[in-house]
């Protein structure tokens, strides 16, 4: 019996733990798409939605139920197959990453009053659901195979728009990738680790630690291939309205069309995540330890809640970049990426490479 | 007991899908199917303590050089049911190598099955970075350097054949444009 519970419990614990990481990121991005109609509103001299709720709090549900109800209409020539896997792909890609972000750190507890001692051996509660070494590259690994959902959403639906916005997606991704990952590999060196946990304790003492000065270069590279990653304007020529109605989703209807519209939105956050994580000290407020005990229930949710405020800043920068700059056209996009993008994020490696050479010897 | 029906599960997802990748007449199914194939590998390269290998598997087979093969697929739209006459003297050499390889993998279960039980201690560093960064850059060295020029010429290789396809049609749509935009202008004066 007791073997038995203590085979489950763990199980358990995660299952519940992913629960909530999942309902605490399903509201945030519910707000945000809400936070993004209300501030283009404003940017654009507009009101935005206010007629659902006081200021329009619950116009992300009204939404929601609409598109549950809405007519599911599948395309007749379309690859009935792929064409269902696709929004599937791109929502569980988007989600999948929040297995590892830091949300905060560990609660010190002791757990010995649980029944059938359950607790036995746990000093701390970790604040991440799943601690994997290779953090960083799980994350780009994951978002990377995205790709898919949109460039097969863009074959299957059998429409020459579609295909063309699936088509440059995938090139704009496979291209973008490359500067982001070369971006990341600046901050990993410093860090020594490639585990998110230890990046923010590696950046954690004073605000001047952070990875976003002596990594600069690298900030402001991950910041522009970032857009290009989550098809936000003013890189989103996949779903450039102008000229290919609505790109590689035009076939998609009701739930499935909702569920790509969650994925580009989960991608948002999942993006911030990382830019907070990598360069701005992840959850780490500086002065906070003066206030509260290390490891106390205190300093874990004020860390978390600081956490969450950078991620708002960056949430509410892509949407005020979406208010402000015109998109681009693709050939700039291209030569953008691989001219000086790419070469950029090289350059600021072998740069940091030289610079902790002489740091270490 | 939970890590055996782990492997059990992502194995047969591996077997699954590589049948499925090489039934499919359609190339794109097979593509997809072959991205099924990577991620379950990687899911028991997991279970091996092999974070790392994982992790790069993903990353560089399902997420950027499948991409180019979807990507490529996509765009010639290779037609699904042409029969491949051409090729029919293959298929008894296929059969012969699949029959090597089913002996091969019998064998290996017998010498393992046969060979004196070892521990393994699961605190190892075989798979982690640290482990696969000391090793690439000191024992075999001499390999990766090799790698690395062999993809290099690879590159440059690239570049050229693109290049020398692309110049003149690029030039053509250029003059034609600049001509096109001359008369335009005289047009309006």
């Amino acid at each position: 019996m007791e073997d038995i519970l203590k085979m489950i419990f763990p199980i358990v614990v995660l299952f519940g733990a992913a629960t909530v990481a999942f309902g605490v990121v399903m509201i945030i991005v519910a707000y945000t798409v809400l936070a993004e109609r209300k501030v283009l509103g404003y940017i654009q001299g507009r009101i935005g939605p206010n007629r659902v709720g006081p200021w329009g709090m619950m116009q992300p549900f009204a939404d929601l139920l609409k598109f549950i109800f809405k007519e599911d209409i599948v395309p007749d020539k379309s690859t009935k197959f792929v064409y269902y896997l696709a929004p599937i792909v791109a929502v569980t890609c988007a989600l999948i990453p929040m297995v590892v972000y830091p949300f905060g750190p560990p609660i010190l507890a002791d757990l010995s009053f649980l029944p059938y001692n359950l607790g036995d051996g746990i000093r701390q509660i970790p604040l991440t659901i799943g601690q994997i070494d290779v953090g960083v590259l799980f994350v780009l690994g994951i978002t990377s195979v995205g790709v898919y959902g949109i460039a097969l959403a863009g074959w299957s639906s059998n429409n020459k728009y579609s295909l063309m916005g699936g088509l440059r997606s995938s090139a704009q991704m496979i291209s973008y990738e490359l500067a982001m990952g070369a971006s990341v590999i600046g901050v990993v060196m410093l860090a020594g680790s490639l585990d998110l946990n230890g990046i923010v304790y590696a950046q954690m003492g004073s605000p001047f630690r952070w990875f976003i000065i002596p990594q600069f270069i690298g900030f402001i590279v991950f910041l522009i291939a970032a857009f290009a990653e989550t098809n936000r304007v003013p890189f989103d020529l996949p779903e450039a309205e102008t000229e290919l109605v609505a790109g590689f989703h035009t076939e998609y209807s009701a739930l499935k069309f909702a569920l790509f519209f969650m994925a580009e939105y989960v991608n948002m956050f999942t993006v911030s995540v990382m830019i907070v994580t990598l360069f701005l000290g992840g959850w780490y407020i500086p002065g906070l330890s003066y206030i509260f005990a290390v490891g106390s229930v205190g300093y874990a949710i004020f860390s978390f809640l600081g956490f969450l405020a950078k991620i708002f800043f960056f949430l509410f920068f892509y949407i005020w970049v979406r208010g402000t700059l015109p998109r681009f056209r693709f050939d700039q996009l291209m030569n953008f990426g691989w001219k000086f993008l790419l070469p950029l994020a090289l350059a600021n490696v072998i740069f940091t490479i030289i610079i902790v050479y002489f740091l270490n010897r | 007991m939970f890590t055996t029906a782990v492997f059990f599960l992502f194995a047969g997802l591996a077997v699954a899908s590589a049948i499925s990748l090489v039934y499919h007449k359609n190339p794109l199914y097979s593509a997809i199917s072959l991205v099924g194939v990577l991620i379950s590998l990687a899911c028991i390269y997991v279970t091996l303590a092999a974070p790392f290998i994982a992790a790069v598997q993903i990353l560089i087979y399902a997420g950027a050089i499948m991409v180019l093969v979807v990507f490529v697929i996509m765009l010639l739209n290779l037609d699904e049911d042409r029969p491949l006459n051409r090729l029919r003297y293959l298929y008894p050499v296929g059969g012969v190598f699949g029959l090597i390889l089913l002996a091969q993998t019998f064998f290996i279960f017998y010498a393992v099955m046969r060979a004196p039980k070892q521990t393994v201690n699961t605190g190892e560093t075989v798979g982690k970075t640290l482990s696969i960064g000391s090793a690439m850059y000191t024992e075999y060295l001499l390999p990766v350097e090799i790698v690395g020029i062999l993809l290099l010429m690879a590159v440059v290789g690239a570049v050229i054949l693109a290049r020398r396809f692309q110049q003149t049609h690029l030039e053509l749509v250029v003059d034609n444009e600049m001509e096109k935009r001359r008369e335009d202008d005289k047009a309006m004066i």
